[in-house]
């Protein structure tokens, strides 16, 4: 039963764990100076350590705040202080354990009466706005004394950095170990007055009842860091302020030492006996003592870069998170009480009916009649109060696991939306690359364009050319025609006339030569690719029956290659004829199609 | 843990290594230019197979540095700028053999009337490298004292321009025997010299920002 009722404290661990790990590690991480592996071990061993071995002093100090003696009580005011805190971080108000942990108690001090010792209040509130300033002198002293070291050793900077990652190291095992011993109080401090008297004995160390305790909740702190900080590692840790690495072990430890302050009652006895007053163990907030070390040394060089705001946010936190949690805790142990019947206290209450009829009772002397029927209720209340302690405690942990699978379920959209938004980055670069390609593709259109036309004009261009070469076969002819008609002429004789008609003949025709050259280029050159296809595909093939494949896909006519290649029409049916055969091309297909589709 | 403390006195043991191959690869840029304009012919080519032995070397250095940087995560705030500081480094013993490699290969005629000018020319030059790798060095050690080095090879990279001015004038305008495509090539030889001192005072621009982030 113990342990159900403390799930709430270890609710309240594991979200401790999970946001003030990165107080301790997130400078680190967030940089990618260590692992989070590394650290996350790291950071949950110390934890556990510091919880187990030096856990107590602040569940003192709690104690004497307000002994919680009843186990419903405990559990009451540990979920109160989650709820609270869970909600004002929801609501994106400054918040603190170690606050919400002080006001639930108050709380339950006000519910069940109990005086709340204003000299332990005191000494708490002053540990609250003295933390902060501690770890701003910390970190000024330290900050100038690494300054100094570094100033006169001259290291290497590459083995600085090496020396540094160690230092991240080991002031992150410090910064947990006294992270668990300081703020162990806040999860399970609640509980010691009701811890189960046993000691467990292994051997060679023996734990007690409260060490136990502290172990548990030591336990989901470090469950806490290992299943959930790294995100908080990653994005809460850098956002506070980025710094360098030499100020984040300056600000480590600063706040490291702090909370190691609070919580050792070595120290504190040190004092004592060296005639000072002792430290008081508290527990403190450990995002205050980070964001006090950081104005420390904000201050320090030169100030510009602070903000005030959040010097109001940290007193802003110390005035709303006991007030809400006080209230939460008020009214959770109202309603676990009347509702429920659930024992929050040994002593009786007035806000419980029960009991305000009780003391009514006893004062006015009502008849033995009714003081007997009053009797045989309170005979009757355990029975009752054991049924309904037992749904109460099932309601309860239904609540939890339902707050538990809201939890799963928000981190499991979370992460279904950095898939999607990973997704949309994907997209968004293929939308990129489809752009990219279209506009290569108009491009290359484009350029295709451009050759089809030059293609084109080429084209025309043989053609223009293969008809002046017939038209100047015609003229040939026609010379030759006249040569014969003047050498039938009877008289025998040139006359000037004939020779003149001759000349004009010879003049058209002297071109001839020249624009069929200029057409063997022009054929070739508009044909490179084509000639390669068909040497690829008919390798075979002669020069002349490659001119005769490209005068064919010139879509010219028999007479018309006959006429340029200056041989009889039946001359190119022949050709044609031994290249259809050369080609293999059946009966059905046409020569000049099959040579068209190369 | 341990493996910490290796890697950064492996990489730092490195870093000055690839100082070191800069170092000498002046010294033979230097001695190099001298010997060819003395017309000491087989130094001259022990100088350019020096300058290129050490300027393999460094590139071999340079990327052992820049993979145990990534590997290692080493310094990962200043690790992009502190290995683009190492490349620019490099490209001073890139550009110093390049200088040789021209001269050999393109075989310029100086006139005697000029040569102690080009002797002065490298001699300028080199002396601001020679100030900027100490201040690359220091400020692995102690980032304040760079600005003391910076000053220096400013002043050379001043000087360095000032003279190849003064040899560029002096080529157009003086030398009047002297063919247009030799005076052309006599200047682009005075370029090539400036422009290692050029280099440099890259080095040193980006060695004052890194020193002003480092203290940030």
């Amino acid at each position: 039963m113990f342990l159900i009722f403390l799930t709430s404290g270890l609710f309240l661990g594991w979200t401790l764990g999970a946001n003030d790990a990165s107080n301790v590690f997130g400078s680190a991480v967030g940089s990618k100076m260590i692992k989070f592996k590394q650290a996350a071990i790291i950071a949950s061993i110390f934890v556990i350590l510091g919880a187990v071995l030096q856990g107590a002093g602040g569940s003192h100090t709690l104690g004497k705040l307000g002994s919680v003696d009843a186990l419903g009580g405990a559990f009451t005011v540990a979920l109160a202080a989650g709820v609270a805190v869970f909600w004002m971080t929801r609501l994106k108000l400054p918040v603190s354990t170690s606050q919400a942990v002080v006001g639930a108690i108050i709380g339950w001090n006000f519910f069940t009466h109990n005086p709340t010792d204003m000299s332990s209040l005191t000494k708490i509130v002053t540990t609250w706005i003295s933390g902060p300033i501690l770890g701003g002198i910390f970190a000024v002293l330290l900050f100038l004394l690494l300054q100094f070291i570094l100033k006169r050793s001259k290291v290497h900077l590459i083995r600085l950095d090496g020396y540094i990652k160690f230092a991240l190291l080991v002031v992150g095992a410090f910064g947990s170990y006294s992270l668990g011993a300081n703020n162990i109080a806040n999860v399970v401090g609640v509980f010691v007055p009701s811890a189960p008297n046993i000691t467990l004995d292994f051997g060679f160390f023996a734990l007690n009842g409260t060490q136990l305790l502290f172990l548990a909740g030591g336990v989901s702190i470090a469950i806490g860091i290992l299943t959930y900080s790294k995100k908080v590692m990653m994005t809460v840790g850098n956002s506070l302020m980025k710094l360098n690495s030499e100020t984040a072990i300056v600000v480590v430890l600063a706040h490291s030492l702090v909370l190691f302050v609070f919580s050792s009652q070595s120290l504190s006895s040190l004092f004592v006996n060296i005639g000072l007053p002792p430290i008081p163990m508290v527990p403190v907030s450990s995002s205050q003592a980070i964001v006090g070390a950081i104005l420390g040394i904000g201050i320090l060089k030169g100030g510009k870069n602070i903000q005030i705001n959040v010097i109001g946010k940290i007193a802003t936190g110390w005035i709303i998170t006991p007030i809400i949690a006080g209230l939460i805790s008020f009214f959770a142990l109202f309603f676990m009480s009347n509702v429920f019947n659930l024992q929050v206290s040994q002593n009786p209450s007035k806000f419980v009916k029960g009991d305000v009829i009780v003391e009514k009772n006893i004062k006015d002397h009502i008849d033995l009649k009714s003081k007997v029927i009053e009797n045989f209720d309170l005979k009757n209340v355990p029975e009752t109060t054991v049924h309904l302690y037992k749904t109460a405690v099932i309601i309860v942990i239904s609540i939890l696991l339902i707050i538990l699978i809201y939890q799963i379920f928000i981190i499991y959209k979370l992460k279904e939306k950095d898939k999607i938004d990973e997704q949309e980055v994907y997209i968004k670069k293929y939308n990129a690359q489809q752009v990219l390609l279209e506009n290569e593709l108009e491009n290359t259109n484009a350029v295709k364009e451009r050759l089809e036309k030059e293609i084109d004009s080429k084209e025309k261009e043989q053609k223009k050319i293969a008809l002046s070469i017939i038209r100047k076969n015609e003229i040939l002819s026609k010379l030759k025609a006249e040569i014969e008609r003047i050498k039938s002429n009877p008289e025998g004789s040139l006359k000037f006339s004939d020779l003149n008609t001759l000349k004009v003949l010879i003049l058209d025709n002297l071109n001839l030569e020249k624009e069929r050259k200029s057409l063997d280029k022009y054929i070739k050159e508009l044909n490179d690719s084509f000639f390669q296809n068909l040497e690829r595909k008919y390798p075979g093939l002669t020069d002349n029956e490659k001119k005769l494949c490209s005068l064919l896909r010139l879509k010219l006519t028999s007479k018309e290659i006959a006429s340029i290649q200056n041989i009889s029409p039946k001359s190119v049916e022949v050709n044609r004829y031994r290249l259809r055969k050369k080609m293999n091309i059946s009966k059905e297909d046409k020569l000049s199609k099959v040579i068209r589709k190369l | 843990m341990l493996n910490i403390f290796k890697t950064s006195k492996s990489v730092s043991l490195s870093i000055d290594e690839f100082f070191n191959k800069i170092d000498l690869g002046t010294l033979n840029f230097k001695k190099g230019v001298k010997n060819y304009i003395e017309d000491n012919n087989n130094e001259f080519e022990q100088n350019l197979k020096s300058i290129s032995v050490l300027e393999t070397e460094a590139d071999v250095i340079q990327r052992k540095i820049e993979n145990d940087f990534y590997l290692h995560s080493l310094m990962p705030n200043y690790a992009s700028d502190i290995l683009n500081l190492i490349e620019s480094v490099d490209d001073i013993i890139d550009m110093s053999k390049d200088v040789l490699s021209q001269f050999d290969v393109e075989t310029p005629h100086l006139p005697e009337a000029i040569k102690k000018d080009y002797i002065e020319l490298v001699n300028v030059s080199a002396k601001s490298v020679e100030n900027v790798i100490p201040a690359a060095r220091i400020f692995f050690t102690q980032p304040d004292n760079v600005k003391d080095y910076i000053q220096k090879v400013l002043f050379y990279h001043r000087e360095t321009n000032t003279l190849s001015t003064n040899i560029k004038r002096k080529i157009f305008q003086e030398f009047e025997t002297l063919k247009l495509s030799e005076k052309l090539h006599l200047r682009y030889f005075a370029l090539h010299i400036e422009q290692v001192s050029d280099v440099s005072k890259n080095v040193a621009q980006q060695l004052s920002s890194l020193v002003i982030k480092i203290k940030m």
